[in-house]
């Protein structure tokens, strides 16, 4: 034990919550944790949100964050026990024996500094190194994260280089201090399918480079498998599984982690050829004030009851897509023909029946609902808005329209503060169905939720397509949840549809340039992925 | 064009404008004033004829609009006409009282920004604990106070009770600056003391909400020393909302000094406004008015064309 970097034991960590109107109370976010890292190992931590995954993270810190506390157990880092150490000692070990990469690195960077005064500050503050000597090992490092232009891209302000490049930054500014252990907090969740695989792939070779011990936080099992030596499974606050990363990808034992890694086994077979509900034809779209073509001439054709889904990265127009469609932005050319009939551009020239019968789901949930009106109200308005339902009868639909999102009882008279995430989008869900749509578009519906949670709502929707026969159009950037929900496929980049059909016919060979990069770069849960994938990529660059 | 460059003509312009806007209501306010200056000149025994030789001869038989332009082509010249009742030249005569508000204004910014700057940096600090406590309540309780109270209650104590500094501040050009600042101790303390509290508790609250940004957890988890990261990190952007309440106490200065003015006797702006504003004195209180507009107008121009320049994202376009 005595080469150690850091070890956990019996860790218990709790904060005070404030629910809306009651006292304030104690909550235990980690029941009891222990965990061993030696030097330069890997140590995966995943579960889902709520797992305490980060709080333990940070814990290797001895930080809490908001007022969360650790209460019991020790912290022993680098053979002494930090978790009641005294601020001064604290400080003394932040930043120079253990660093942190967080998720967003955009809200993480100060906006008003240059990268470079920040990646080096560290080691300044702590006096590893001169101002000259950290700033060129801020350039090999910048290199070495494979970022462009790495003598000058310190100069540079966090508004002025992308997500990705920023994600890599803030890696070198955990690695600049030469600290002993980096704890990396969701570095990639962020970033679009594309450019996480990149990211990884860079840090990845900058541990093996440093030689630095890491803790890798992450809900998706498949990212950790290409990086971790071992992986810890949470749930609750509690230890679910420990192994080494192929025990648990391939022989996983406890029944939670076996779901984890079978998740998003839905099997669903394309539907046969049926008349159009949704017709899109030649739209180009773009914002007031603008010059530039969002939207570039893009056809589309959704069959009634079933579901086209738009996959693309961050900025391919996929949502554009979607508010052309409704009418918020009404499209500079082409026409859009839903149910038979020629819908209006604008929103303001659409009858009733139009709004009605075309419905939309968000991707956040709880800013999707107003927090002041009961889950009973919620559903209950489009159903006075368009039925003129009133009193008992519209109590009566609304809970009927509960069940079939399956949450029966008890729900009506709740608050959306009351539900969980999941539950959450199963309102919204109801609140659309309540309309007797033909139509429903769903942004990125399950892209803010946990795999499991995302996978009943997935196989919600399924069912409810079948009993409605409504139709979706499903944008999404995940491709794993394309090939469980869709029907037919549009790949967007940069405002045009660069492939269309089937399911089946999407996603075989031959591909594109554009789909092939976005396919092959989904994680996949087998070790040696990321270098497989890397190198067959490094060889075609190299036969070009 | 650059694109802050664009900004901050338009900025300014848009400033111009408002000044404007401002003189026509400054002249359309003190036109429709009720009291005739004939009759206040020349008193209540004067004959009709010689008030309607005087209305002629002051050119109040002219339209307003021709009036207006006829005072503000003066203005734009210079010129900002004579009084009526002493027939002095009102540039001349204000320039000497605007000179004095002005210095009893700097001496008071000199003091007030960096103290109320450097009392929410503490005070952010030790949010929540004794010493932020401690500056809260007093700031609020002199900003809470009127200042002519403030004044009084400063007379009270420091001149007659402890005969430490003089209750009036009047000063002139053969007093050393040391001796002016000692005659100007006293209202540059209540003056202090009025705007503190609003600069203090507003350089605090921007900097607390700063303080929530995920990059100030960035900071700690570098293991930066607290104040560190509130000067460093926290500090450059808030500068927007702190410029900003600071240009508006400055203009205060400036503006708002007439009360303590006549509190303490002293010979500026704000002495002069009032004595002439009992006379009925319409083109010295126009003359006032625009002053005192320009000020606050030039102001927020500072304090705009200063958020403009502390936004990097302005500053170094993508």
């Amino acid at each position: 034990m005595a080469d150690n970097l850091l070890t956990i034991t019996g860790l218990k960590i709790e904060a005070t919550a404030y629910p809306p109107g009651e006292p304030p109370k104690e909550i235990t976010l980690v029941h009891g944790v222990s965990l061993e890292l030696e030097k330069g190992k890997v140590l995966g931590l995943i579960g889902e949100s709520g797992a305490g995954k980060s709080t333990i993270g940070l814990s290797s810190m001895a930080y809490g964050r908001g007022g969360v506390r650790l209460t019991a157990g020790t912290v022993t880092l680098n053979g002494r026990d930090i978790r009641l150490a005294a601020p001064g000692a604290l400080r003394a070990l932040r930043g120079r024996e253990v660093t942190y990469v967080a998720q967003s690195a955009a809200a993480a960077f100060n906006p008003a500094k240059r990268l470079m005064e920040q990646v080096i500050e560290t080691s300044l503050a702590h006096g590893l190194m001169g101002k000259a000597e950290a700033e060129a090992r801020a350039v090999m490092l910048f290199g070495k994260l494979g970022l462009p232009n790495p003598e000058t891209i310190g100069r540079r302000y966090p508004h002025q280089v992308s997500g990705g490049q920023l994600q890599r930054v803030m890696t070198a500014m955990a690695l600049c201090p030469k600290p002993d252990l980096v704890v990396f907090d969701e570095p990639t969740t962020a970033l679009d399918v594309t450019t996480q695989i990149e990211v990884l792939a860079a840090i990845k070779e900058a541990i093996r480079d440093t030689g630095v011990a890491a803790l890798y936080i992450t809900h998706d099992l498949a990212v950790v498998a290409q990086v971790a030596d071992h992986i810890m499974v949470l749930r609750q606050g509690r230890m679910v599984e420990y192994g080494t990363t192929a025990q648990i990808i391939e022989t996983p034992q406890e029944a939670y982690t076996q779901a984890l890694v079978s998740v998003r086994s839905i099997d669903h077979v394309e539907k046969p050829e049926a008349p159009s509900v949704l017709s899109v034809a030649h739209v180009t779209a773009r914002y007031r004030g603008t010059t530039f073509d969002v939207l570039k001439n893009v056809t589309v054709d959704l069959p009634a009851g079933q579901t086209l889904a738009v996959v693309g990265e961050s900025g391919s127009g996929k949502s554009t897509l979607a508010r052309v469609i409704t009418g918020l932005l009404p499209a500079a050319q082409g026409k859009i023909t839903f149910a038979g009939r020629s819908l209006s551009p604008a929103l303001a020239q659409r009858t009733k029946d139009d709004l009605r019968e075309l419905q939309m789901i968000y991707q956040m949930a709880d800013v999707a609902m107003n927090p002041r009106q009961t889950v009973g109200t919620i559903i209950g308005r489009p159903l006075e808005f368009y039925f003129g339902l009133t009193g008992a009868a519209k109590r009566q639909r609304v809970q009927e329209l509960l069940d079939q999102i399956e949450m029966g009882k008890g729900y009506i008279d709740r608050y959306p503060a009351e539900l969980s995430g999941g539950q959450k989008q199963r309102v919204c869900i109801a609140r659309a169905l309540a309309a007797k749509p033909k139509l429903i578009i769903c942004d990125e519906v399950t892209s803010a939720l946990d795999p499991l949670v995302a996978d009943g709502i997935l196989k919600l929707l399924l069912a409810l397509q079948a009993q409605e026969n409504v139709a979706y159009l499903f944008i999404t950037h995940d491709l794993a949840t394309v090939r469980a929900i869709a029907d037919r496929i549009a790949v967007m980049y940069r405002g045009e549809v660069v492939r269309y059909g089937t399911k089946t016919d999407v996603l075989s060979p031959p591909f594109d340039d554009y789909t092939d990069l976005l396919l092959s770069s989904v994680p996949e849960m087998e070790l040696g992925w990321l270098e497989q994938v890397i190198a067959s990529r490094r060889m075609v660059a190299a036969g070009n | 064009m650059h694109p802050i460059l664009k900004l901050l003509v338009q900025r300014i312009a848009l400033g111009l404008l408002l000044l404007l806007a401002a003189s026509v209501l400054i002249f359309v306010g003190t036109t429709v004033l009720p009291g005739d200056v004939a009759q206040n000149i020349l008193g209540q025994g004067a004959t009709p004829q010689a008030l309607e030789n005087l209305r002629q001869q002051l050119g109040m038989n002219d339209p307003a609009h021709v009036r207006y332009f006829n005072w503000l082509g003066g203005v734009l010249q210079g010129d900002l006409g004579t009084a009526l009742t002493n027939g002095q030249d009102i540039a001349t005569s204000m320039g000497q009282r605007l000179g004095n508000t002005l210095f009893l204004a700097f001496w008071a910014a000199v003091v007030s920004v960096p103290l109320a700057i450097g009392l929410g940096l503490i005070a952010v600090r030790y949010r929540n604990r004794w010493p932020d406590k401690v500056i809260s309540t007093i700031t609020l309780a002199t900003v809470s106070v009127p200042e002519f109270l403030l004044g009084y209650i400063a007379i009270f104590i420091l001149s007659v009770q402890f005969r430490a500094l003089p209750s009036l501040a009047m000063i002139n050009e053969s007093m050393s600056l040391g001796e002016q600042l000692y005659a100007i101790s006293l209202p540059v303390l209540v003056l202090v003391l009025t705007v503190l509290g609003h600069m203090m508790r507003m350089t605090r609250a921007a900097i607390l909400n700063v303080m929530q940004s995920a990059y100030i957890e960035t900071a700690e988890l570098k293991g930066l020393a607290p104040f560190t990261i509130i000067y460093r990190h926290a500090f450059p952007n808030a500068i927007a909302p702190v410029v900003n309440v600071v240009m508006l106490n400055l203009a205060y200065l400036v503006v708002g000094v007439v009360v303590v003015e006549v509190v303490f006797v002293y010979p500026g702006m704000g002495q002069y406004l009032v004595d002439h504003v009992a006379k009925r004195d319409v083109p010295v209180v126009q003359a006032c008015g625009l002053v005192f507009a320009a000020v606050y107008i030039g102001m927020n121009i500072i304090a705009d064309v200063v958020s403009i320049l502390a936004n990097p994202r302005l500053r170094h376009p993508k």
